[in-house]
């Protein structure tokens, strides 16, 4: 389902990343089933989707870990099946799971790594020196990695990928396991990485990480492209924004409903004593919403601007919310339903 | 031409890697050393004096036994090391490097030879307190603990291999005990393999840890005087025997460790 041309028309350049009809399948178990991707030079492309959806398969058919059963890759220019080592020589891969020796220090981790590139003696140790100052573990470089965080462990496995300064970096769920703080100095690093001219391929489950840092974002579900477009192209698909209200008593309900009926861009949605509310025009919107309710005297208990979720996304992109559609009504249809509840 | 030159630097890298891990893990290397000692100074003085041999010191007679038991139950940490790596994904993270393929089972199974040399020396100097000696010579003693550890060489690429096969450490100690378990102990370790029932008999005749341990009685001059000529040709020769079977396992198992390196998918 291709949304729009605009990420078609934005790879004139060349694409790095070229996949065709991917396929494999673990005896019944369908991983991949044919799926397309094209990742133009110096991008990021989201590959998003839920456990099992066949993102890290992807991952690994196109860092020629594993063999597609059916299907073609190219990255870098070369051929993934007929050239995988020459693949190897082009591409860095942070896998889902950080894969940093415990035993070796930050320091022997990337100096080990850069040796395997072939960057000879002196080069991999100037390198590794160098990514641990960038990714802020020069203090903790040499100590075993076992005594890392989860984080620096992160940051020392991404710092991996980077050793050879590839041209084309696979990152699997690269913040998976971090907290807050730490997931967004990644996300800044991960935004320099592709100042730099890299192109990447990152795998994420949350629509906010895609929405951060790709420019283009595919959604797969059962090794299926599900949704292809920006996130903004995603969202606007899902019904963009909504007010979500909730209210103190049942008293004003219908109040509620008939202020933010002028307000919704196609109907409204309650459920016990909350109403939502899909609106465009953001925090103005929301502004101008709270104040006609306070006008009308509804008292709010909880109030919100709700913006759609990876959830939202997978349940209108996979026809579950055409059956909650039947609770979308209008106000005086809506009032029959509450009291139908009641 | 660069190709091999890889095999060899990357191999390196990978050695080295293992060597600080030894350095790292001193729990390990206690273990290994540990093991080799209480097998000695236990089956040395429990068994050793317990049973009579005429013409010869049984305790003489089981220390090469017990080297070359012991060896082969070192082979695990080959597989369990592997295992461990393909774990926590760091074989795949050496699959997505430009590196040699045949590098990590080689630099793994050449460090390895660390451990056992470390244990051969513990297990000598213990054997040496329990009253074992060498009769022929230090030259030919020395060709006998060079035919063990390359019988414990070949050992652990099979070892290798099955590391990379199974889906975890624990797996590959369970495996290596219930093979290295009945080839160690149907074999003339503990006893002279004549003394055994005919088709016991046989296989402890045929069986290569017979002929290594065979072969390092010999060259240690440990043979009891007025034993009984071997009459199989494995007994008969077992230093040609032993180097066939650790040409064999090597030319079998290296490819197949190697090329299940190759296929080796991450078991998460
Ligand atoms: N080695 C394997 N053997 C059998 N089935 C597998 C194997 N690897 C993956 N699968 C199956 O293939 C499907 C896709 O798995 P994959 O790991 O690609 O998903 P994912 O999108 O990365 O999920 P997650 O978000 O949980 O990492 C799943 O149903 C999984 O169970
Ligand atoms: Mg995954």
């Amino acid at each position: 389902m291709k949304l729009s041309t605009e990420s078609l028309t934005r790879s004139a350049g060349t694409d790095i990343i070229e996949a065709h009809g991917l396929v494999k399948k673990y005896g019944d178990v369908i991983a991949l089933n044919g799926l397309d991707l094209t990742v133009p030079e110096g991008t990021i492309l989201g590959l998003l989707g839920p456990n099992g959806a066949g993102k890290t398969t992807a991952v690994n058919i196109l860092t020629t870990l594993l063999e597609p059963d059916s299907g073609t890759a190219i990255v870098a220019g070369a051929d993934v099946a007929a050239s995988p080592g020459e693949v190897r020589k082009r591409i860095g891969l942070s896998g889902q799971y950080a894969a940093v020796d415990e035993h070796l220090t930050g320091f022997e981790n990337l100096d080990m790594i850069g040796r395997l590139y072939h960057l000879g003696k002196k080069r991999s140790m100037a390198r590794a020196r160098e990514l641990l100052e960038r990714f802020d573990l020069a203090d903790a470089g040499d100590r075993p990695a076992k005594t890392y965080s989860g984080g620096m462990r992160r940051r020392l496995d991404l710092a991996g990928a980077l050793v050879a300064e590839p041209p084309v970096l696979f990152l699997d769920e690269p913040t998976a396991g971090l907290d807050p703080r730490s997931r967004t100095e990644l996300w800044a690093m991960i935004r320099d990485l592709v100042k730099r001219g890299s192109t990447l391929l990152l795998t994420t489950q949350y629509m906010e990480e895609a929405d951060q840092l790709a420019d283009d974002i595919v959604v797969i579900d059962h090794g299926r492209e599900i949704a292809h477009g920006t996130a903004d192209e995603l969202k606007t698909m899902v019904g963009g924004e909504r007010i979500e209200v909730s209210l103190h008593s049942e008293a004003s309900m219908e109040d509620a409903q008939r202020v933010l009926a002028r307000f919704s861009m196609d109907g409204l949605y309650v459920e016990g004593r909350s109403v939502t509310a899909p609106i465009s025009g953001g925090a103005q919107t929301l502004t101008e919403a709270l104040r006609a309710l306070d006008f009308e005297g509804v008292k709010l208990r909880d109030v919100g601007l709700r913006r759609p979720t990876l959830d939202d996304v997978f349940l209108s992109l996979t026809g579950h919310m055409a059956e909650q559609g039947s609770k979308e009504t209008s106000g005086s249809e809506q009032s029959e339903t509450m009291e139908e509840a009641r | 031409m660069e190709k091999i030159s890889y095999a060899f630097t990357d191999g390196f890298t990978i050695a080295k890697r293992n060597v600080i891990k030894i350095k790292r893990v001193p729990e390990i290397l206690v273990a290994v050393l540990i093991t080799p000692l209480m097998f000695v100074l236990l089956f040395g003085y429990v068994f050793g004096s317990s049973i009579d041999i005429p013409g010869g010191s049984y305790r003489e007679f089981l220390v090469g036994g017990i080297f070359a038991m012991t060896l082969m139950f070192g082979a695990h940490f080959t597989g369990a090391g592997l295992a461990n790596d393909m774990q926590k994904g760091i074989i795949d993270r050496f699959r997505s490097l430009p590196m040699s393929r045949s590098a990590v089972v080689f630099g793994k199974t050449a460090s390895d030879m660390i451990y056992n040399v470390l244990s051969l020396i513990i297990m000598v100097l213990a054997g040496l307190i329990v009253g074992w000696r060498i009769h022929n010579g230090i030259g030919s003693a020395l060709l006998g603990f060079g035919l063990l550890l390359l019988f414990a060489y070949a050992i652990s690429w099979i070892m290798a291999y099955v590391g990379l096969l199974v889906p975890s450490p624990e797996v590959v100690n369970n495996a290596s005990f219930m093979v290295i378990f009945p080839l160690t102990f149907i074999a003339n370790t503990f006893v002279p393999a004549g003394n055994l029932a005919t088709p016991l008999r046989v296989f402890a005749e045929w069986n290569p840890v017979s002929a290594v341990t065979q072969a390092a009685r010999e060259l240690f001059g440990n043979i009891p005087l007025g034993t009984p000529e071997p009459t199989v040709w494995p007994l008969q020769n077992p230093v040609l025997y032993t180097l066939v079977w650790v040409v064999l396992i090597i030319a079998i198992f290296a490819p197949l460790a190697v090329r299940r390196y190759t296929r080796a998918a991450a078991k998460t």
